[in-house]
């Protein structure tokens, strides 16, 4: 399995998570997007870009509420809640933001 | 996504029995482990060429280890006791799904090998040969099996479905054919610690924002301490209570009640995982290297006692097996049980004095408790008979003022799985766990009608997980799931804690 970015392929798992992290590009995350159904807004890249920044900085995705507490102070009150991250990401922003973001799929009882 | 074209069951009642569909499930499978995945946990990678050699000699080590795994296979008298018992046959109506139909799945191979009929006149006594078809089929209804074990209380003989299902995946696992959602957790729980891959570094970042959230809240510095030798106790609880919606509320409320108590505790980064899924796979060895950490890091941090956070098949394993997994537990104070429940401890605060609870912080809800199975079947909680289903409930009744039970066949030792335990918490099972929460979600849409239920509450990370996701789906909020010490964390009443009165002011 694999997406198709400017001609290159970059593979990915039964379920859309590419496997080779480095592979990932902004380009490629609106081709999972759309994939996911999902057009990438400007709200939604804050909240891939912040996954991104997180996981470089501790290796692994955040809470929900770690990222929610992010999004409150950048988006204020309003966008920085559970409703409005599943809004954006309606199969979880754990999960789905994950692949988009090129991350790989938290793992356990989440 | 596999939940987009799921047919929700509606049930007229929640252990009402549906016309059979047979071959509704046939086919469902599981993503398989990648070869790195299964020999990180001492299996071969993939289907190895003598597979059917393998396979037979496995479920001969197995009949003669485990007792119990061959008189469950010997003493079947297919009475039908079991037949309407399993929330995934209640929920998709496959006559596979029955637990005596999913038990001769293996036993009509186990009679084809091991038995003098089964040997000489197979056609007499539905022995069957082991085919690649037949491994396939077992990989297939294994995994719609929570091995929660809700049958075996209604069997005549006691026959723990369970048992064989764990047996079948050992033996699968023992070919090569390994789960990927399981085997990929161990791999991680072996190297890094928990199941979620949660580092030292971004763990120890995740409690200081949960501080940060708890002293604004509360106005007061509630700590949740991580590797702090010489504390008197270790806290082992599942990792999605340090990262998913509702467990992490739960968590916080272990916090405010060690900090209201005054005890000394911590976590440990080492054995940052209670959960045990060395368990759901059948696997022994695995199981005993998960476990062996708890010890290692009670060692370690040089700890008098041993209490385990919500989760349910941890505490089964905890409360029934650590000490040959992973004892002698002689180091340890024995004024105190090893290992000992969050809630017997909370409980035991309660009934002294220790805490202060303010009940109409819950008065928004009215709400239930969903037993977890492997709380509730195969374990105890504190020093009475029962006290697995009193004890949650009393902790409930004294924190919020609306509480009801659901239906009496659904609750205690006859309750009903959450769907989504037994290692099936994953994606790519989704339509299996919308129709095997049916039954529950019933039950809970008859409390809602009759009772006005609001919420329910649950001592399971799994259970917590997968009504949060499954929820939606019969009508309810995905955070209409409640942590037991969510509802703790709210009622609760720390020394110093700023009041709305105060914020009024």
């Amino acid at each position: 399995m694999a997406y198709e970015v400017n001609g290159q392929s970059v593979a990915c798992d039964e379920e859309g998570y590419i496997t080779n992290l480095s592979e990932w590009s902004p380009e490629l995350a609106e081709i999972i997007a759309k994939n996911e159904e999902l057009e990438m807004t400007d709200d939604r890249w804050e909240v891939v870009n912040f996954l991104r920044d997180y996981y470089e900085e501790y290796q692994i995705a955040p809470a929900v509420r770690v990222l929610i507490k992010a999004a409150k102070k950048s988006m204020g009150p309003d966008k920085g809640n559970n409703k409005y991250m599943y809004e954006l990401f309606p199969y979880g922003p754990a999960k789905q933001a994950c692949k988009i973001a090129g991350l790989p799929k938290p793992t356990g009882c989440v | 996504m596999a939940d987009g074209d799921t047919q929700v069951p509606k049930l007229a009642y929640p252990t009402a029995t549906p016309c059979i569909k047979p071959g509704a499930m046939e086919g469902l499978q599981p993503f398989l482990a990648s070869p790195e995945h299964n020999k990180a946990l001492g299996f071969p990678g993939e289907l190895v060429p003598d597979w059917k050699e393998r396979a037979l000699a496995k479920m001969e080590e197995l009949a003669g280890k485990n007792r119990a795994f061959q008189v469950y296979l010997d003493i079947c008298v297919k009475c039908g006791a079991c037949t309407d018992k399993c929330h995934y046959f209640l929920g998709t109506a496959d006559p596979k799904n029955m637990p005596v139909a999913r038990q001769d799945l293996l036993r009509s191979v186990y009679r084809r090998y091991f038995t003098f009929a089964g040997k000489y006149f197979p056609w007499l006594v539905g022995a069957r040969d082991l085919t690649e078809d037949v491994l396939m089929e077992w990989y297939s209804y294994y995994h719609q099996c929570s091995e929660c074990r809700r049958c075996s209380v209604f069997c005549p003989y006691g026959i723990d479905t369970a048992e064989i299902t764990m047996a079948a995946r050992d033996i699968l696992d023992a070919v090569g054919i390994g789960m990927k959602y399981s085997n990929e957790i161990i791999g991680k729980v072996h190297t890094v610690g928990n199941n979620l891959g949660l580092n030292p570094k971004a763990l120890r970042a995740t409690l200081e924002d949960l501080e940060e959230d708890i002293e604004d809240d509360t106005g007061v510095s509630v700590r949740i301490p991580i590797d702090e030798k010489g504390a008197d106790i270790l806290l082992v609880t599942p990792s999605a209570d340090f990262f998913a919606e509702p467990h992490i509320d739960g968590l916080i409320g272990y916090a405010k009640v060690f900090h209201q108590t005054g005890v000394s505790w911590t976590l440990s980064s080492y054995a940052s995982e209670a959960a045990n899924f060395g368990l759901f796979i059948g696997n022994y060895e695995n199981m005993r290297l998960v476990s062996q950490r708890i010890r290692k890091a009670a060692l370690d941090l040089g700890v008098k006692r041993i209490i385990f956070g919500e989760c349910g098949h941890a505490w089964r394993v905890a409360y029934s097996f650590l000490n040959t997994l992973a004892g002698p537990w002689d180091f340890l104070d024995p004024n105190y049980p090893v290992p000992q429940h969050i809630l017997e401890f909370t409980w035991n605060e309660i009934q002294q004095g220790n805490l202060t609870l303010d009940k109409t912080r819950n008065d928004h809800m009215t709400v239930t408790f969903h037993d977890s199975c492997n709380v509730a079947r195969g374990s105890r909680m504190g020093d009475m008979p029962g006290g697995q289903f009193e004890i949650p409930r009393n902790v409930i009744k004294a924190v919020c003022n609306n509480f009801v039970d659901m239906e009496q066949d659904t609750i205690h030792e006859s309750t009903l799985c959450c769907g989504g335990g037994g290692g099936l918490l994953t994606d790519d099972l989704m339509d299996l766990r919308i129709k095997g929460a049916a039954p529950r979600m019933t039950a809970l849409q008859q409390s809602t009608e009759q009772h006005g239920v609001t919420h329910m509450a649950a001592i399971c990370a799994i259970c917590k997980t997968q009504f949060s996701k499954v929820m939606p789906k019969y009508g309810y909020d995905m955070d209409s799931i409640v942590s037991v010490h969510q509802l703790v964390s709210n009622a609760i009443i720390l020394d110093g804690q700023k009041t709305e009165d105060d914020a009024a002011e």
